[in-house]
């Protein structure tokens, strides 16, 4: 993924700087940033990037997609753009055209379950959901007595509670009684729950190591800014020391984003390493969110607390996208039961296998 | 970006796993004939000569370095894969390994032709044993606070002093080595140190054994009396050596010998847990391997910008700092979820064996090579804060 080389992710940042600035949103009390953002960004057709033309999309590759997600986790933007991308992709997956305006994909937590009844409406809950409340329609994976189903779903025809996750976007919870679908269609062989998952971790990790990004960034600046004790904090060893760990922690949240937003790009098949990769980078995204953070915290001091200042809008986000397609906890004891069945002596294999 | 951090995806090209399995054929071979023991790594027979011979006759010592000297002018990421198999199988590479990381490297760029066509072919051969001589007693990580003395004399120098903390001069053919060839001066106080290839098995070296809390012998105090360097042992520029010094050291932090020292007791770990582990257990071991795969990216990724020319130095302080915090923290993660496993687990005396090994050798693993401190410097200065 050479940025440079890359006018979809090159769009996306010109759209982001212009229309996403930090401190402008943070003053914006009114949120009345959120449709010039939208807009353009729709204009540019991002939000359906991961969709065929033939299916209403633009057609970019999953990587170009991949580098507007990290440049959306460098901005922390805060519009279903992640969502409706993930959405039109899981959609893309079945054939199925993707409508235009704010989408969003259940279930979003590899736990709750929707199932296609034999009538062909679906029911099922699912909590967590990013922008619910904001789309128009929704993804639904369904699980049935022939396997897994991809179906489109107006958001009006389903119950959604509002809930308000740590980044103070919605979350919500969305409950389908026996909805009947726009379209609905069988999911290709192999594609399953964990697939969707996998791919939302995937997008999440890339946001999280692009907030990462950010947060170092204003942390280094505030340090050359801020004086205390007669000297700029930036000269103080321990605030160097508690930097470096944060560069460390954004260099790993990077690495292992782009090492599986890459895995996933030039895949063939979803086997063990894919599984290795993608598990791996929202496992290590969400400590490094959890480490790094606190440490850019820590660097600001008492403004970084505050509603005022931009730090929140990049560390809450990081916090909150922990929580999307699976926790670092879930995945973890996933990605060990994986290890242990395949027992000791593959372990090396499987980490050097790439 | 201030940081500009870029860890790009570098995926390791076919030769490479063609080159893993004849490695991995090599060492189950080696393995089988009773070289050495993958479970132990608190042996003691870790010099292995004939060892370190076969590897060369595989033609796995430098590997990067140009044919007529010896080499193979194969890529950074064809020896990654061997240095990764050679760690993760506990391989007894003490003899050799300094030599083709670092000491080689060093006499490519500022050794005189004769003494690179004289050595360079023997450390390929695994024929050689390098020490590095750097800290000195009160100096350590402090570079330049090394007081070592090289006097002028005819066709050479004399060198008077003592280093520490040398790991393999007891068996070390050569070291090289930094004295004091001038004081430092006010502007610069890195100035005055020089590089010298230091002939081991000579009057007016001695080398007196330290021991380890493993319970393993591998430092020594190396003291000088009046001992004679000749001029053509020069490496580099006069008084300049800490530019050499500082433009090796990516290589030597960046590799996977910085995360996998104490590999071997989740491997351990996930033996004992057996197929069905508990949550627990399962958690802590996706964890770690999650862990473990990304410093994995991370040290690739800066084998591909070796390759590719560039000197990746603060990048390769980032991957020293995690990965060897990592594998210090690693055996005492272990420690933590062993205690659930089951008391007939049929590795479960191997498993204490090497967690009490493990648990032992840690301390060293953030000094070795440089410290945490100094590589969080280093970083920081890459961010623009020093």
């Amino acid at each position: 993924m050479a940025e440079s080389e890359n006018i979809v992710a090159e769009t996306a940042e010109k759209i982001f700087a212009d229309l996403a600035d930090a401190q402008t949103i943070n003053s914006d009390k009114k949120g009345s940033w959120k449709a010039p953002l939208w807009q353009a960004l729709s204009d540019a057709g991002l939000p359906l990037a991961w969709v065929p033309e033939d299916c209403n999309g633009s057609g970019a590759s999953l990587a170009e997609g991949f580098s507007v997600l990290s440049a959306a986790g460098r901005f922390a933007v805060a519009v279903p753009l992640a969502e409706t991308m993930l959405a039109g992709w899981l959609l893309a997956q079945a054939r199925i055209a993707s409508p235009d305006g704010e989408m969003t994909v259940a279930p979003a937590s590899p736990k709750d379950r929707i199932t296609l009844n034999a009538n062909g409406t679906l029911s099922g809950r699912a909590r967590g959901v990013p922008f619910a409340k904001a789309a128009k329609h929704i993804a639904v994976l369904a699980g049935g007595s022939n396997g897994f189903s991809i179906a489109l779903v107006e958001a009006g025809a389903c119950r959604i509670e509002a809930g308000l996750g740590l980044g103070g976007d919605n979350s919500d919870t969305v409950t389908l009684a026996n909805v009947r679908p726009v379209a609905i269609k069988p999911a290709p062989k192999g594609f399953d729950q964990t697939s969707l998952m996998l791919m939302g971790g995937v997008a999440r990790s890339l946001q999280i190591a692009g907030a990462l990004e950010s947060m170092l960034e204003i942390s280094v600046r505030y340090s050359n800014e801020r004086v205390a004790f007669e000297k700029k904090i930036s000269k103080f060893q321990a605030v160097q020391h508690n930097l470096a760990k944060l560069a460390g922690e954004s260099a790993a949240a990077l690495a292992a984003a782009t090492s599986a937003a890459d895995a996933v790009a030039n895949s063939i098949a979803f086997d063990d390493a894919f599984f290795l990769e993608a598990a791996a980078a929202k496992i290590r995204c969400s400590e490094a969110a959890e480490k790094g953070g606190a440490i850019a915290h820590q660097v600001h001091g008492a403004i970084g607390f505050t509603i005022e200042h931009i730090l929140h809008r990049y560390s809450l986000r990081a916090l909150a996208w922990r929580d999307d397609f699976g926790s670092e906890s879930y995945w973890a004891v996933e990605l060990g039961k994986l290890v242990a069945d395949r027992g000791a002596d593959e372990l090396w294999p499987l980490v050097a296998s790439r | 970006m201030t940081a500009a951090l870029r860890f790009d995806p570098i995926r390791l090209p076919p030769e490479c796993e063609k080159l893993r399995k004849e490695v991995r054929a090599f060492l189950a071979d080696e393995i089988a004939a009773g070289t050495f023991d993958p479970h132990k790594p608190n042996r003691e027979d870790t010099d292995a000569p004939e060892f370190s011979r076969r590897v060369g006759e595989r033609g796995w010592l430098g590997m990067t370095w140009p044919k007529k000297y010896g080499g193979h002018e194969r890529s950074f990421l064809e020896r990654y894969v061997v240095t990764e198999e050679m760690r993760v199988a506990n391989a007894p590479t003490r003899r050799f390994f300094v030599a083709d990381r670092q000491s080689g490297p060093v006499l490519l760029k500022y050794a005189p032709e004769h003494i690179k066509m004289d050595i360079l072919p023997r450390i390929c051969r695994g024929e050689v044993c390098f020490a590095i001589g750097m800290s000195e007693p009160n100096s350590g990580s402090d570079l330049f606070a090394a007081k070592t003395k090289a006097t002028r004399t005819d066709g050479g120098y004399l060198i008077n002093g003592t280093k520490i903390w040398t790991s393999s001069a007891h068996i070390a053919d050569y070291m090289i080595a930094i004295f004091r060839t001038s004081p430092p001066t006010k502007e610069n106080r890195r100035h005055g140190l020089t590089q010298f290839l230091v002939k081991m098995k000579q009057p007016g070296i001695q080398v007196n054994p330290i021991g380890q809390i493993t319970g393993q012998y591998e430092f020594n105090e190396v003291v000088f009396t009046d001992y004679f360097v000749p001029d053509d042992h020069v490496l580099g520029e006069i008084d300049g050596a800490w530019k050499q010094a500082t433009s090796e050291l990516a290589y030597e932090r960046s590799g996977p010998e910085r995360f996998l020292e104490t590999y071997y007791v989740l491997t351990e770990l996930v033996r004992a847990v057996g197929k069905n582990p508990d949550t627990r257990s399962a958690e802590g071991i996706g964890r770690l391997v999650a862990q473990l795969h990304t410093m994995r990216r991370m040290s690739v990724s800066v084998a591909g910008m070796l390759q590719a020319g560039k000197e990746p130095v603060v990048e390769a302080s980032i991957v020293k700092d995690i990965g060897t915090v990592w594998e210090q923290q690693l055996p005492h993660r272990v420690r933590d979820l062993a205690a659930f496993v089951e008391e007939n687990a049929t590795n479960r005396e191997t498993l204490e064996n090497q967690l009490s090994f493990a648990i032992k050798t840690a301390p060293k693993l953030t000094i070795q090579g440089g410290t945490t401190e100094v590589l969080r410097g280093i970083i920081a200065r890459g961010l623009g804060l020093r």
